[in-house]
């Protein structure tokens, strides 16, 4: 008797809270206000919010998986999970490699500096500046392909990226305007620093806003979650979740 | 797998073993400078207030990862205002320096308990003898001491250069384009897992060995006293010796 309870105390560690789960999601929990981790250690943010009612909505159990940013498609690819849902933007590089649903929300990019910095957003105004942004993102391409002349510094993080615009080993970030506005403007970190230049919604590098990456394969998740995203969106749950993060529609049009 | 996509990048690939190598070597050249004096402190003087403080700076830099220690100089000190007002901002606002001063003073610690411990082997007769034969303290350290202290730590200080080698991948975190740099912004290029990886980790292989090549020269011209003669030289003493 003993040895069968060791046994399945055992058996029940090892599998962990990998066992039962429908569906296992990607998230990310280093972007806020999208996806952040608490100083508890909990997983928080529109992205994970909108992910629970998902779940909700189509009646699965889902489970966290949080994954790097850079190794995010790969993970996905890999099955260790079924679903990105970490403000990844719809665009035909990604599309070459998975799948996404309808988009769950839409925003612009913006540059920010220093107050009064005064840098022009051009490729010539920006040619002899720093400029950070996160590996692997829209604005990382975005940056190679638009301004081949700025000194690009890459990070695994758009909160190591903004720590270094803080400390001034960078002249200016690009990154999604939400996430600069409440993970780091609207944040005492954020003081003495603006946004500058035009917002940029380029669609060959921002794509039509972000949605949730599933495998090429499936698709009959991607038209779940969709159809998911749209019923949130008809129920009142979508505003009721983005009411308690944005003053503005964030879904975009 | 598509490897031919790192042969398509072979120049950021390059560029990364340019920086790998330079951020090693300075690294263990700085670490060979603070741990030289910091073992015959070791060594000579033990308990004295110096050894102390030589041991505490042991004691952190082999005591916390290569990792943490670079966070705290490169985002850690960027937070207090007055280092950043200061003259040291000039080298630590550099991604480059912070690497580099990390990784020297932990080479340099891992390096002091090597060379402690080589100082610490040699046979006292030795220093007897230089004594007897009317050579200074200085003489003897530089004459005796240290030559046989460095041949001695030699198949160890391989070792190290190796560690360190390994070790200076931390540098991708802190935006240093080096091997692993160049192997992570290709997997995020292209939406992949291994091809970065397996190109960094093949390079990584390939440096490693040509520095244990490198030792192995080296440690067969200097250490090559204590290897038995190969067969047909051996005297029938030592071939019976043997059996």
């Amino acid at each position: 008797m003993k040895k069968i309870l060791v046994a399945s105390a055992l058996a029940a560690l090892v599998s962990g809270a990998a066992q039962a789960a429908d569906l296992r999601i990607c998230v990310e929990g280093a972007y806020p206000p999208f996806s952040a981790t608490s100083p508890s250690g909990e997983l928080i943010g529109f992205d994970i919010d909108i992910t629970n009612a998902l779940c909700d909505e189509m009646g699965k159990e889902c489970e966290l998986v949080q994954t790097e940013w850079d190794g995010i498609i790969p993970a996905l690819l890999e099955r260790k999970c079924d679903a990105i849902i970490a403000s990844m933007s719809i665009t035909e590089e990604r599309r070459k490699t998975i799948d996404f649903t309808d988009k769950y929300y839409q925003t612009p990019a913006v540059f920010v500096a220093a107050e009064g910095a005064g840098i022009p957003d051009t490729a010539e105004g920006l040619a002899d500046k720093v400029v950070g942004v996160q590996r692997g993102t829209i604005h990382h391409d975005y940056m190679t392909g638009e301004f081949p002349d700025v000194e690009l510094r890459l990070y695994g993080t758009q909160e190591e990226a903004n720590l270094d615009l803080q400390a001034g080993r960078v002249d200016a970030v690009l990154a999604d305007s939400v996430t600069l506005d409440d993970g780091f403007l609207k944040t005492p970190a954020g003081e003495g620093f603006a946004i500058f230049g035009e917002p940029r919604t380029d669609e060959t590098y921002f794509g039509v806003g972000a949605g949730i990456g599933v495998r090429k394969e499936d698709t009959e998740l991607r038209d779940a979650l969709s159809a998911a995203i749209a019923a949130i969106r008809e129920n009142g749950v979508y505003d009721e979740i983005s009411s308690g993060y944005f003053d503005f529609d964030v879904y975009g049009d | 797998m598509d490897l031919t996509l790192p042969l398509l990048h072979w120049d950021m690939f390059l560029k990364g073993v340019l920086v790998t190598l330079q951020l090693t070597a300075i690294a263990v050249a700085i670490g060979f400078m603070i741990a030289m004096p910091c073992a015959i402190i070791r060594a000579e003087r033990p308990g004295s207030l110096a050894d102390r403080l030589v041991r505490a700076y042991v004691y952190f830099f082999r005591g916390t990862p290569l990792l943490v220690q670079t966070y705290l100089f490169y985002y850690g000190l960027a937070q207090f205002d007055f280092i950043r007002n200061s003259f040291a901002w000039i080298f630590l606002r550099e991604a480059w320096w912070c690497a580099v001063i990390a990784f020297s003073l932990n080479s340099g610690a891992y390096a002091t308990e090597i060379l402690r411990g080589a100082l610490a082997t040699i046979p006292r007769g030795q220093t007897e003898a230089a004594e007897a034969l009317g050579l200074s303290r200085w003489q003897t350290r530089l004459l005796i001491q240290i030559p046989l202290a460095l041949r001695n730590a030699l198949p160890q200080y391989g070792n190290e250069i190796v560690f360190m080698l390994h070790g200076s991948v931390v540098a991708s975190v802190i935006t240093i384009q080096d091997i692993l740099g160049a192997g992570r912004t290709l997997n995020a290029k292209y939406y992949v897992a291994y091809e970065g990886f397996i190109s960094a980790a093949i390079l990584y292989m390939a440096i490693t060995f040509t520095l244990v090549g490198i030792f192995r020269l080296i440690e067969k011209r200097y250490l090559g006293y204590l290897h038995v003669r190969s067969d047909n030289r051996r005297t029938p003493a030592v071939a019976a010796a043997d059996r």
